[in-house]
């Protein structure tokens, strides 16, 4: 204390000197002013980050419902279609093996004496011949139609009604896609095809409805953009969770009660630990390229299966599942513990029989959050083949799912968005519509497991 | 699916192995449940866990290593001569297990006996049309050599399958019987069952570094491959990527490595400032509702997958862009810079947005941290908010921000749909963020999608690829963790 | 010291610093502090003690408006500084805590150096024109913080670095640093070990020459060995307040003489 003892003056004279705050304090000083506008800059700059992240996911958002609800809907043109026997059984004797042998091209003739036929009957007048009508029509009517004879057979002979897809350019041109001006270079329609749909439309041959094909469809070729369908991809994202919760689950759950309650403070631990956090970050296409090398090239299990996707899945969720387990272990208070202990349980049966459960809700939201990350997940399964063939048949048994090649949404999505024609962009967008309708609801049952169960100790 | 059934056999045998356990272990105290030293049920688990356990165990590995030594028993049988300049047995082995498969599938369903079979002559039957009716495509037609090869894998793959099973169930009945043989009253099957669910755990911990030394492994050997075939120095060090699937290409990592730094930096740019304002409105200035309305908001952003945002680039940001810089005189700004919606700039403000959250929610966390007292201090001081988040705050939360920031950058560095889709594919180094470029992870991609030949080095340099960005991802956040986990024992 | 020594202070009145009326503070639904009136005067440290969750603390925190920063905290009543209503809404807090300094339980200097930490005040509310006149106040400051001599030699050291007790001496001469009027000190010593408590006591008595210091304390000894008014709090009523020798040796309240002779807190 000897500084004080030598400068008693000094301290004397600083205190009775006038104070620098000697204004009032009811007046803002200059510099208060000019230190509250700094303020008031510095809180608009938090305001505008704010609002820039919250516009941008309204754009995000409305970007995506406003150029992918297309993709739900779909315009029909209803037909009157005369199965003509001596064309699709020149025998007469329904037997399927000889309707089979008629192939596409012979039904084509049919749709076009369809469309001409409801031309005529609408009264309307075109120059345009047969087959410049059914152009109008998708690629994917004659298929339509054939696949409906195969079934039934009997009906052959008999005028039938048909709903069939128009073509995408059709259905642009319905939804506001595509107009009279963007075709001027289009070879797939015609000004005067569109007269003869204006005039559909008028009559109510030609409507825009719900499409649930799209939802439970197929994936179709470049040509068809109006028949493609997410269906298939779905039961791939499907098969694939399938596996990724059978391994990821169990596995996951073993390593944090490991790692949470029984590993021994030492050096392997350290490595596990700082392993799993490192892993946790580790691009998802690394794993896509380990899948590559490991399961397919070593392996020699099928490109393009679910299971091969599963499997990397599983290994790039695996840290997420850790990671929640634990948090959701270490919540759960020591004391239980003790209680089991101290009535002679032993650790083991402490962690099975008290802390398990108890951490179980904790487990499930953890685990959903880190299905719905591997859902949304596109980069590995593009190394792994899952992109650039057409999912077209829906798997019928479980090792057919799980080994046969197919598709996942988000691969899905990105292959419609890799094809030349726009109208594949909306079926892209109405993907993902689907598939963040999933990721919401997933996330949803998550926080309301979270809530429900939550618990304060 | 022999394997399967074979599992199915194992089960089977597990759950008769816990019935008749639990059985056995009664029956030696006479019923009497309290005569045995452990539950009843550890003595089933016991039985069941030993028949189950090391079959299983066998049988995994069996099946990892028994392609490996098939495959080197038969590139044996395969003359020198069918190797290709430049190419490696790897690509006739494929053939051979391609021919191999069509006569299995042709046996199943029932085009060829199983002698025929076994007795097919390249020389008389066309074997690739006879498969190719079979839905089983055969890039050229069958030599003799390559169908002896391939009749030698199925017949070493035949016998190796049978004595897999016979090995498999044998140790699994070894297994069942000795544990059931021990099952007495006074035997400890609690203790003995503990062990072995410790020993299960340990393994299930053990898949992480599994995963890792995978990682490492599967790309380490395919690179060293790729530079047996191709310089090192020109990968390191060179200047053009210019692949071309007839040899002799120009593989630099150096173009795409500008590509990827330029792309993650102008993402940096759009995502640290405003992920870090956004953190320090809701940390320091937010009211209760705002903070509880704004933040699961921006976290839904964290959550979007990023095919969507890919999507978002390639449709909607990219020709946003060349409206504004590209159309010329019909565009915003009446220039032409821009000739593709693929840009940097595209890319890279699509991969800020994605960031955002990323930024915020850790900086939040990390300011979070800061003491409550420091803040008191300074505004006991008379500092207003700003004052105190600028020359205290911040600058106490910098290590931990930092830490942050090198997340995101790893994060950017290692992102791939939204550069797939938006960033475009031309390998080049030029400052003009309105350029398409290409990076690493999109040219992985593209080298190991379609058709790939993993003799080729312009295959296998996806796989030189892969480690490099691994190495740089994860020294990043080796880095990262340091500095946040000392910034938080700072201030515990 | 010792109790006793209280009783030779020389008790003597000075103008009214700070003056309280009917101050109500309500922490969302609870009901913190309850009609408090109290004078505070100029160059005197007042003590304020009571049991913990008395209110003493929060009663502190409105006299520089510190509550502000706390969302559900409400307060009503009159304090006045000098004649002037500090809850008026024309009076901006940033310029009131300039003129109320004050001190934390415990010492929190920022991760800067000890110049800067010292500096920080003066800096913000721009009271030094250039460099020289910055230096001469930190000195000053720290000289009394009574931390000159220890420190001047590492002005470059960051604060964090310093003993509990340098750190609370370092968090006095930054408070002092912006030539507040009012000293509030929130249980200066309570982190601090015996020695360096005497040290922060000893300092105490000397601001006294130069400022109103406020102390909250829990420790009836140090409220006897550095203050010559206290005031004590219970259950957020200010039961009695006056000289510190009065009220240590013959407190009116039966609860004040409760408190003093350890029956309750």
């Amino acid at each position: 204390m000897s500084d004080i003892s030598q400068t008693p003056s000094q301290i004397a004279t600083a205190g009775k000197a006038p104070s620098k705050h000697a204004g009032s304090l009811l007046a803002q000083s200059p510099h208060t002013k000019k230190r509250n506008a700094a303020e008031r800059r510095f809180r608009a700059y938090g305001m505008a980050a704010i609002g820039v992240g919250l516009l941008m996911l309204l754009i995000l958002v409305t970007t995506i419902v406003g150029r992918g609800t297309g993709a739900f809907q779909q315009t029909y043109v209803t037909l009157n279609v005369e199965l003509v026997e001596k064309k699709l059984d020149k025998s007469g004797t329904r037997d399927l093996a000889a309707i089979k042998k008629v192939t596409t091209f012979g039904y084509a003739p049919l749709i076009r004496d369809a469309v001409a036929a409801k031309v005529a009957e609408l009264g309307i007048e075109t120059d345009l011949k047969p087959k410049a009508l059914a152009g109008i029509l998708s690629k994917d009517a004659a298929a339509t139609l054939r696949a409906f004879v195969l079934e039934n057979p009997d009906q052959i002979g008999e005028t039938v009604e048909f709903r069939f897809l128009t073509s995408s350019r059709v259905d642009g041109y319905m939804k506001g896609r595509v107009s009279r001006d963007s075709i001027a270079n289009d070879k797939n329609i015609s000004p005067e095809q569109l007269d003869i749909v204006d005039a559909m439309v008028g009559a109510g041959t030609l409507e825009t409805v719900f499409n649930l094909d799209f939802i439970t469809g197929a994936d179709a070729s470049d040509a068809r953009p109006e028949a493609a369908g997410m269906g298939v991809s779905m039961l791939g994202s499907l098969f694939m969770m399938l596996v990724v919760l059978a391994l990821a689950l169990p596995i996951g759950v073993a390593a944090s009660i490991y790692l949470e309650e029984f590993a021994p403070k030492n050096w392997l631990t350290d490595i596990i630990e700082v392993n799993i956090s490192n892993l946790a970050a580790v691009p998802s296409i690394v794993f896509g390229i380990l899948g590559l090398a490991v399961f397919i090239n070593y392996m020699h299990l099928p490109m393009s299966a679910p299971l091969v996707g599963g499997l990397v899945l599983t290994l790039m969720t695996l840290p997420t599942i850790i990671i929640s387990t634990r948090a959701a272990l270490k919540a759960v208070p020591p004391s239980i513990r003790d209680a089991a202990l101290g009535v002679g349980a032993s650790r083991m049966q402490a962690v099975f029989h008290h802390v398990l459960p108890l951490a179980a809700p904790g487990i499930l939201t953890g685990t959903i959050i880190g299905l719905a990350q591997a859902l949304g997940e596109t980069a590995p399964l593009l190394l792994i083949g899952m992109v650039g063939f057409i999912a077209s048949n829906a798997p019928e048994t479980l090792a057919d799912g799980l080994l046969s090649p197919n598709s996942a949404m988000p691969a899905q999505i990105y292959e419609w968005a890799k094809r030349a024609d726009p109208a594949f962009y909306e079926r892209a967008w109405g993907g993902i519509i689907i598939l963040l309708i999933f990721l919401v609801t997933m996330n949803t049952i998550a926080v309301i497991l979270r809530r429900r169960f939550e618990r304060r100790w | 699916m022999p394997s399967f059934w074979l599992v199915i056999v194992l089960i089977a045998l597990a759950l008769a192995g816990f019935v008749l356990g639990r059985k056995r272990a009664l029956a030696t105290a006479g019923g009497d449940m309290k005569q045995l030293h452990s539950l009843p049920a550890y003595y089933g688990h016991h039985v069941a866990f030993s028949a189950l356990v090391p079959a299983l165990a066998v049988l995994a590995i069996w099946s990892l290593v028994q392609p490996s030594l098939i495959e080197n028993r038969v590139s044996d049988m395969v003359p020198a001569s069918f190797v290709e300049e430049g190419h490696t047995i790897d690509l006739i082995l494929t053939d051979v297990r391609r021919l191999a498969d069509g006569l299995d599938a042709a046996v199943a369903q029932g085009a060829l006996s199983e002698a025929q079979a076994a007795d097919l002559d390249a020389g008389t039957t066309d074997i690739r049309a006879l498969l190719g009716d079979l839905g089983v495509a055969l890039g050229a037609d069958v030599q003799p050599e390559i169908l002896a090869a391939a009749q030698s894998y199925r017949g070493l793959s035949d016998t190796a399958s049978t004595a897999k099973a016979a090995v498999v169930i044998l140790l699994a009945l070894l297994g069942f019987g000795f544990a059931y043989q021990r099952t007495h009253k006074d035997f400890r099957a609690r203790n003995v069952v503990e062990r072995g669910v410790m020993a299960l755990l340990i393994v299930a911990a053990s898949l992480a570094i599994l995963t890792t030394v995978g990682i490492v492994f599967s790309m380490l050997f395919e690179s060293l491959n790729f530079f047996g075939l191709h310089s090192w120095r020109d990968f390191f060090f060179g200047g053009t990527w210019a692949p071309n699937f007839r040899g002799d290409s120009d593989l630099s990592i150096l173009p795409l490595l500008w590509g990827t730094l330029y792309i993650s930096l102008i993402a940096l740019l759009v995502a640290v400032p405003i992920g870090l304002f956004a953190a320090i409105y809701l940390s320091e200035y937010a009211s209760a509702p705002v903070r509880s309305f704004a933040k699961p908001l921006l976290e839904i952003l964290a959550g979007i997958p990023t095919i969507v945002y890919g999507l978002f680039a390639l449709l909607t940001v990219g020709p946003m862009l060349v409206t504004i810089f590209g159309k010329g005189d019909d565009g915003v700004l009446g220039v032409e810079w821009m000739s593709g919606a693929t840009s940097v700039l595209t890319a890279g403000l699509v991969m800020g947005i994605m960031l955002i959250p990323f930024v915020s929610s850790l900086s939040d966390d990390i300011i979070n941290a800061v003491p409550q007292a420091m803040r008191d201090g300074s505004l006991g001081l008379g500092a207003t908010r700003s004052e105190t988040v600028r020359q205290v705050v911040l600058p106490a939360a910098l290590p931990g921000i930092v830490g942050a920031v090198l997340l995101a950058a790893s994060r950017a560095i290692g992102e791939t749909m939204i550069v797939v889709m938006g960033a475009g594919a031309i390998a080049k180094f030029s400052a003009n963020p309105l350029e398409s470029m290409t990076t690493i992870t999109t040219r992985i991609v593209s080298q190991l999608t379609g058709d790939t030949d993993f003799a080729s080095p312009e295959t296998l340099v996806a796989f030189a690829l892969g480690l490099t960005l691994f190495v740089l991802t994860l020294g990043l956040n080796v880095l990262a963790l340091y500095i946040v986990r000392t910034y938080r024992e700072q201030y515990d | 010291m010792n109790q006793i020594t209280a009783l030779d202070k020389t008790v003597q009145t000075n103008k009214t610093k700070i003056s309280a009326r009917n101050v109500n503070v309500h922490y969302g639904d609870s009901h913190a502090i309850k009609d408090v009136n109290v004078e505070i005067e100029d160059n005197t440290v007042t003590a304020f003690i009571g049991p913990s969750g008395c209110g003493k603390s929060t009663f502190l925190r409105c006299l520089n408006r510190m509550n502000d920063t706390i969302d559900i905290c409400r307060v009503t009543g009159d304090i006045q500084i000098d004649g002037e209503n500090i809850y008026d809404p024309r009076v901006d807090p940033v310029q009131l805590r300039a003129k109320v300094g004050m001190v934390f339980q415990k010492p929190n200097p920022f991760p800067k150096s000890i110049y800067d930490n010292v500096a920080y005040g003066p800096r913000i509310h721009g009271l030094a024109a250039n460099k020289a006149e910055l230096d001469e106040i930190v000195e000053k400051s720290l000289r009394r913080g009574a931390i000159w001599e220890e420190v001047k030699d590492r002005l470059d050291a960051p604060g964090t670095g310093l003993s509990g007790g340098q750190q609370q001496r370092l968090c006095i001469a930054r408070a002092v640093a912006t030539e507040p009027e009012v000293l509030l000190m929130d249980e200066p010593c309570s982190a601090l070990d015996p020695i360096a408590t005497a040290q922060i006591e000893e300092l105490i008595d000397e601001l006294r020459n130069s400022y109103s210091v406020v102390i909250v304390t829990h420790s009836m000894q140090q409220a006897a060995r550095v203050s010559q008014k206290t005031a004590f709090f219970h259950l957020g009523n200010l039961v009695e307040f006056g000289a510190t020798g009065q009220i240590f040796t013959n407190p009116e309240d039966p609860r004040t003489e409760s408190y003093i002779t350890g029956r309750i807190g």
